[in-house]
């Protein structure tokens, strides 16, 4: 990887995070926004692990490690919402959700 | 040389497999796309030295969750015609043009940094990136309360999803 370097890894990155945020923005199933968080969350893993190798340090593998631990439980918990979600309205549509929108 | 042409073309079905899954109307050709990704990305740990992390990514990201992701749109079965779609009004678009912006700031400061330059490998420790040497980062001082409090937060989480989902306690 001594040829590549940093940048392409840091572009990939920041790709796939945009990626994420495009997806949440505009996505109005909420399993395939819940997907793009996940998406933007491998786009920061990447860069810790980016950073890490740069570095000669291994404090990035642990944060990515925490990063795993934490999405591991937002979907846990994210997923039994949809379900209560789909068991009360039948539908997965985001918009349908705007009782407490100002 | 073949590394780094591995590299562009793992970085290449990334991103490919990212715009997958965002577009697909079917949730379960997206969690597929998201799977390939994710096998992609775990590659490039490889080739980064996060050996760990590479193998944790595989079993945690590609097996455990997208494995729930999945059941949960078994379970659900949802289709094509039932993907209520797109959501494009100005304040989205708005949205992911300011993204798209702060993602092009960070772009142009990552490229103006002082050194861009991987550690040599011949200068990196042969241990780097295995079990052993991120098992006494975690646990040797600094990292010890986090990961205490990352396992109180998973404990959290699963009553939490036993709590919602079941129909009576």
């Amino acid at each position: 990887m001594e040829q590549v370097g940093l940048f392409p890894v840091l572009a990939v990155s920041a790709a796939l995070f945009l990626l994420g945020v495009i997806g949440v923005l505009t996505r109005r199933n909420i399993l395939i926004v819940l997907m793009s968080v996940e998406l933007m969350l491998n786009a920061v893993n990447l860069s810790f692990v980016a950073f890490a190798r740069h570095h000669g340090t291994l404090d990035g593998h642990v944060f990515a490690v925490f990063v795993m631990a934490v999405a591991a439980a937002e979907a846990g918990v994210g997923l039994a919402l949809v379900i209560l979600l789909y068991r009360n309205r039948h539908k997965v549509d985001l918009d349908d959700l705007n009782l407490l929108k100002g | 040389m073949f590394e780094a042409l591995l590299f562009y073309t793992f970085s290449a079905l990334a991103v490919f497999a990212g715009a997958m899954v965002i577009t697909r109307r079917n949730a379960a050709s997206s969690a597929i796309a998201l799977v390939a990704s994710f096998f992609c990305l775990a590659s490039m740990y490889a080739m980064l030295g996060a050996h760990f992390v590479a193998v944790i990514q595989i079993l945690v990201y590609a097996g455990a969750i997208m494995v729930l992701f999945i059941f949960v749109i078994m379970v659900l079965n949802l289709r094509e015609d039932n993907d209520p779609g797109w959501n494009l009004s100005p304040r989205a678009v708005l949205g992911a043009g300011v993204g798209g912006l702060v993602g092009l700031t960070v772009f142009v400061g990552a490229s103006a940094a002082r050194s861009m330059a991987f550690v040599p490998t011949d200068k990196l420790d042969p241990n780097f990136g295995t079990i052993e040497q991120i098992g006494y980062t975690l646990f040797s001082g600094r990292y010890l309360l986090p990961f205490e409090v990352v396992s109180a937060l998973l404990t959290v989480a699963v009553v939490g999803a036993v709590v919602l989902a079941k129909k009576e306690l």
